[in-house]
């Protein structure tokens, strides 16, 4: 089993050992203007300042924390550059993976990972850059994080099931992410266009491939927690995922 | 709770591996389209966020450190993907198999 996992690991990492450019929605380098790329910056460092000290906190509590928060970290990092073609659109795009990182270590180190596995996309694959890396944090790290984990907790509270809920909070996590995207382009690019207009011009134009690729965020974050709940039940209890009773059933 | 725990761990999963090899099948379908498509299919970055961007007089210049030449980019992408997947791998089975989880040390 776990020589299989391992391939699967490795074989989920493959596409971008072949992949021979970067499909991505992360809003490439001197696209914003300069007011707004420190704009989002702002907004993004309390999140991330608060996301380390929880990580201090956090590992120093539970030992299997700090493995926990690698493999989110690689499967964050490989999610967030996965080139899916959208037969229906003739594009391609990726999903963002923060739903279920938000989900399973919280928003705010969720957010942290998100940063980290930015930056070296910006630095060293031409994806995304530092200029927009606050924007890019600020949409895919915080609000997905956070969409993520606010959508989760909100099912899990009305008594949804483990995979509903995860299905809901990949998908509109990934949603979110897309939505904010398209706020900040319209923000930054609009000069003395009309604000609306652009906005729906640019959200509309996400749609055909973000709709789709929504859904399959849905299904991996849902499938990644009934695994961990299969394989790891005493952690997802620990971190208040799953409940007692699911876990002795 | 351990004993729950190990019991889970010692049962295989059947489950893991069909999920696993669900898994697999949807990657690879999904996955292999831009290996064989490359030229035919446009990212979302190229064909919204930069287009529209230009619309509106903005351009996007190239990355502080361009590794878009040639197939250095090729190279980081290997390096990347590898470094990924062994570092994904090795704390999954961090994860999942019993006792090899680090302990705390007790004092005295």
């Amino acid at each position: 089993m776990k020589k299989t996992v391992c391939c699967c690991l490795w074989g989920l990492a493959g596409p971008l050992i072949f992949a021979d450019r970067a499909y991505a929605m992360h809003i490439s380098e001197g696209i914003l203007p300069f007011n707004w790329a420190i704009f989002w910056y702002l907004l993004m460092i309390p999140v991330i300042a608060y996301g380390l000290k929880r990580l201090r906190e956090r590992s120093a509590l539970d030992l299997s924390f700090k493995p926990l928060l690698g493999f989110m970290a690689a499967v964050v990092f490989v999610i967030s550059l996965l080139p899916v073609p959208v037969p229906t659109a003739g594009t391609c795009s990726h999903p963002v993976g923060t739903g279920i990182s938000g989900i399973i270590l919280g928003p705010t180190i969720s957010s942290l990972v998100a940063t980290v596995a930015l930056l070296l996309q910006a630095l060293l694959l031409a994806h995304g850059g530092l200029s927009t890396l606050g924007a890019n944090v600020f949409a895919m790290g915080v609000i997905g994080s956070f969409t993520g984990y606010l959508t989760f907790r909100v099912m899990r509270a009305f008594g949804a099931g483990l995979a509903l809920s995860g299905f809901l909070a990949g998908l509109l996590a990934d949603w979110a992410t897309y939505f904010t995207t398209a706020l900040q382009l319209a923000l930054g690019i609009r000069g003395d266009a009309p604000f609306l207009p652009l906005f729906t011009k640019i959200l509309a134009a996400f749609i055909p491939t973000q709709l789709p690729l929504g859904i399959l965020e849905g299904a991996m974050a849902a499938g990644m927690l009934m695994l961990l709940s299969k394989k790891r039940p005493d952690l997802l209890f620990k971190f208040k995922i799953l409940k007692l009773r699911e876990v002795e059933r | 709770m351990k004993g729950i725990k190990n019991d889970r761990l010692r049962q295989g999963g059947n489950e893991g591996r069909w999920f696993f090899a669900v898994l697999m099948i949807i990657a690879a379908l999904f996955l292999s389209a831009p290996i064989v498509t490359a030229e035919k299919w446009g990212g979302v970055d190229e064909l919204v966020v930069e287009r529209i961007a230009a619309d509106h007089g903005r351009e996007a210049s190239g990355p502080l450190i361009d590794t878009d030449q040639g197939d250095l980019l090729l190279f980081m992408f290997l390096i990347a993907g590898a470094v990924a997947g062994f570092a994904g791998g090795y704390y999954w089975r961090v994860l999942t198999t019993a006792g090899i989880m680090p302990t705390r040390k007790e004092n005295g």
